[in-house]
């Protein structure tokens, strides 16, 4: 019997603060290349489970598996497993006293000792790609929402990951910048990228997502491909939630 | 145009109100029963000039002692405060010694660990020139601004948000790293004008080494004084301190200023 390898695999994942239980046994497999959408009301673990990911949170229970290798075993340098993981937060969590280029050089530097001249041609690169290489002397402060999480984007993409989380990266934005940092997840997607998606933006996680993943307290009640979990879901909650959330409109499309 | 003359008339009404208002206590001061003897006590040029050049001279030495104290205290401050702010179980007993650390020397008033560490350590008998009480003056005055100073930075590092060190952890950088180039740097940024405040209190507090024999302004000015009947020398001490403290006040002002601008 073969056994695929996936990308990523959580295995029974469990998460509480104190006694509070925030994910109860999450399980969910992603292949390489693969994009999952992840949706749910507020509070029912997105954020949390993408943080459990790549160890920000400790777990409690359950296992989390790279490529093959569990992250929860002992002895596991967990500053490594980060690195070949890139996370971009909702409020974007640049360094406010780096430079757009300093910001997105520190971790290729520090981490990897690459030599300043090399990690800034390719931070270069990497901006040039997305837009911003004329913004890459200025200050955060001094961006877009848009162009911040943008420069995000490309900070995690410094360190080479094999697997992007993106955590509602455009819920803190003004309406009118959403589409420019949906357009780079969007071409990432196309170049291949595994990414786990935790979103409000149903229509562009319709669009993009090969699988999208249905949470609710910490459970992960449905996964399907988008047209069957948008358009026909099998349990009752999913449809409950996807009556709430695209009521009129359905599904605008970005 | 309106808000020029508007300017101009506050302007003027500034400078009437304060004029009025210094004229009236220098009448108060002067009209006073005792000015005239406090006049010949504290205000006498001639005194001033002949005990100027002693008390200028001891007056470098408070500059030299403030100069390589906060050297050593920024350090130590900063040290201490990064040790307190490092999660894990083997830090613990560091933890431990850089609580108790501040915790007794900010505890205690100054001039008393000056008299504890400059009578106390040299009373041990180790050999010149560790005895020096001018020495473990310097090393009180320095732990216990170091205590101070450590706790400005700690609340610096506190103020930092949390979501920086996630941000620089989720790209690889160990919890040290993390530190050393996105929390720390930021922290630094914040606490610069408490921290020249403290700077300010300590060029003062050099005079309390004084206390212990050493030869700097405040205690060249105290033996021209007993000798004389006379106590302008204390007034030429203060305008010296004066002149260092000053420039430094305005420069925290404008520092203050300056931040507040940026974060608007």
């Amino acid at each position: 019997m073969t056994q695929q390898t996936f990308a990523l695999e959580l295995r029974n994942v469990h998460k509480s603060y104190g006694t509070n239980e925030v994910l109860t046994g999450v399980d969910l497999s992603i292949a390489k290349h693969e994009v999952v959408g992840l949706i749910g009301p507020s509070g029912s673990g997105k954020s949390t489970l993408l943080r459990c990911i790549n160890l920000l949170e400790p777990i409690q229970g359950g296992d989390v598996i790279v490529d093959g290798v569990s992250l929860t075993a002992p002895g596991v340098d967990v500053d490594r497993v980060r690195a070949r993981i890139g996370i971009v937060f909702q409020s974007f969590n640049l360094f406010p006293h780096l430079s757009v280029l300093a910001n997105v050089t520190l971790a290729p530097m520090k981490v990897r000792g690459t030599d300043r001249r090399i990690a800034e041609k390719a931070a270069h690169e990497l901006l040039e790609r997305f837009g911003l290489d004329e913004k890459a002397k200025s200050f955060p402060d001094r961006l877009s929402g848009g162009q911040q999480q943008r420069v995000a984007i490309v900070r995690a993409l410094a360190m080479e990951p094999e697997i992007m989380l993106f955590d509602e990266v455009t819920s803190a934005l003004d309406p009118a910048l959403v589409h420019e940092v949906l357009q780079c997840i969007r071409e990432l997607a196309q170049a291949g990228m595994t990414m786990v998606l935790a979103t409000h933006e149903m229509g562009f996680c319709r669009d993009v997502a090969d699988r999208v993943a249905f949470l609710q307290n910490g459970r992960l009640v449905e996964i399907d491909s988008p047209e069957r979990l948008f358009n026909a879901p099998n349990h009752p909650d999913t449809k409950e939630f996807l009556r709430q959330t695209t009521p009129a409109n359905p599904l605008r499309q970005i | 145009m309106h808000s020029v003359k508007w300017r101009d008339r506050s302007a003027l009404t500034a400078f009437a109100s304060t004029t009025v208002v210094f004229v009236a206590l220098g009448i108060l001061v002067v009209r006073s029963p005792g000015w005239h003897s406090v006049r010949r006590a504290f205000f006498q040029l001639k005194h001033a000039r002949a005990s100027l050049p002693d008390i200028a001279h001891g007056f470098l030495l408070n500059v030299r002692l403030f100069l390589v104290a906060e050297v050593c205290v920024l350090a130590i401050g900063l040290t201490v405060a990064i040790v307190r702010n490092i999660p894990g179980p083997t830090m613990l007993p560091f933890r431990i010694l850089a609580t108790a650390y501040t915790d007794v020397f900010r505890g205690v008033p100054t001039i008393l660990l000056i008299y504890l560490f400059g009578f106390g350590v040299p009373a041990l008998g180790i050999d010149r020139p560790w005895n020096s009480p001018l020495l473990w003056g310097s090393v009180a005055l320095i732990a216990n601004y170091g205590a101070y100073d450590a706790e400005v930075f700690r609340s610096g590092i506190r103020s930092v948000h949390p979501s920086q060190l996630a941000a620089a952890r989720s790209l690889g950088l160990s919890q040290w790293k993390a530190f050393r180039f996105v929390v720390v740097p930021q922290a630094i940024r914040r606490v610069i004008p408490p921290l020249l405040n403290d700077f300010i209190s300590l060029q003062k507090d050099t005079a309390l080494v004084s206390t212990l024999g050493p030869l700097e302004a405040l205690r060249n000015a105290d033996i021209y004084a007993k000798s004389k009947f006379n106590y302008t020398p204390y007034v030429v001490a203060s305008c010296m301190f004066l002149l260092l403290t000053i420039p430094m006040s305005r420069f925290v002002d404008w520092l203050i200023l300056r931040q507040e601008r940026a974060r608007r």
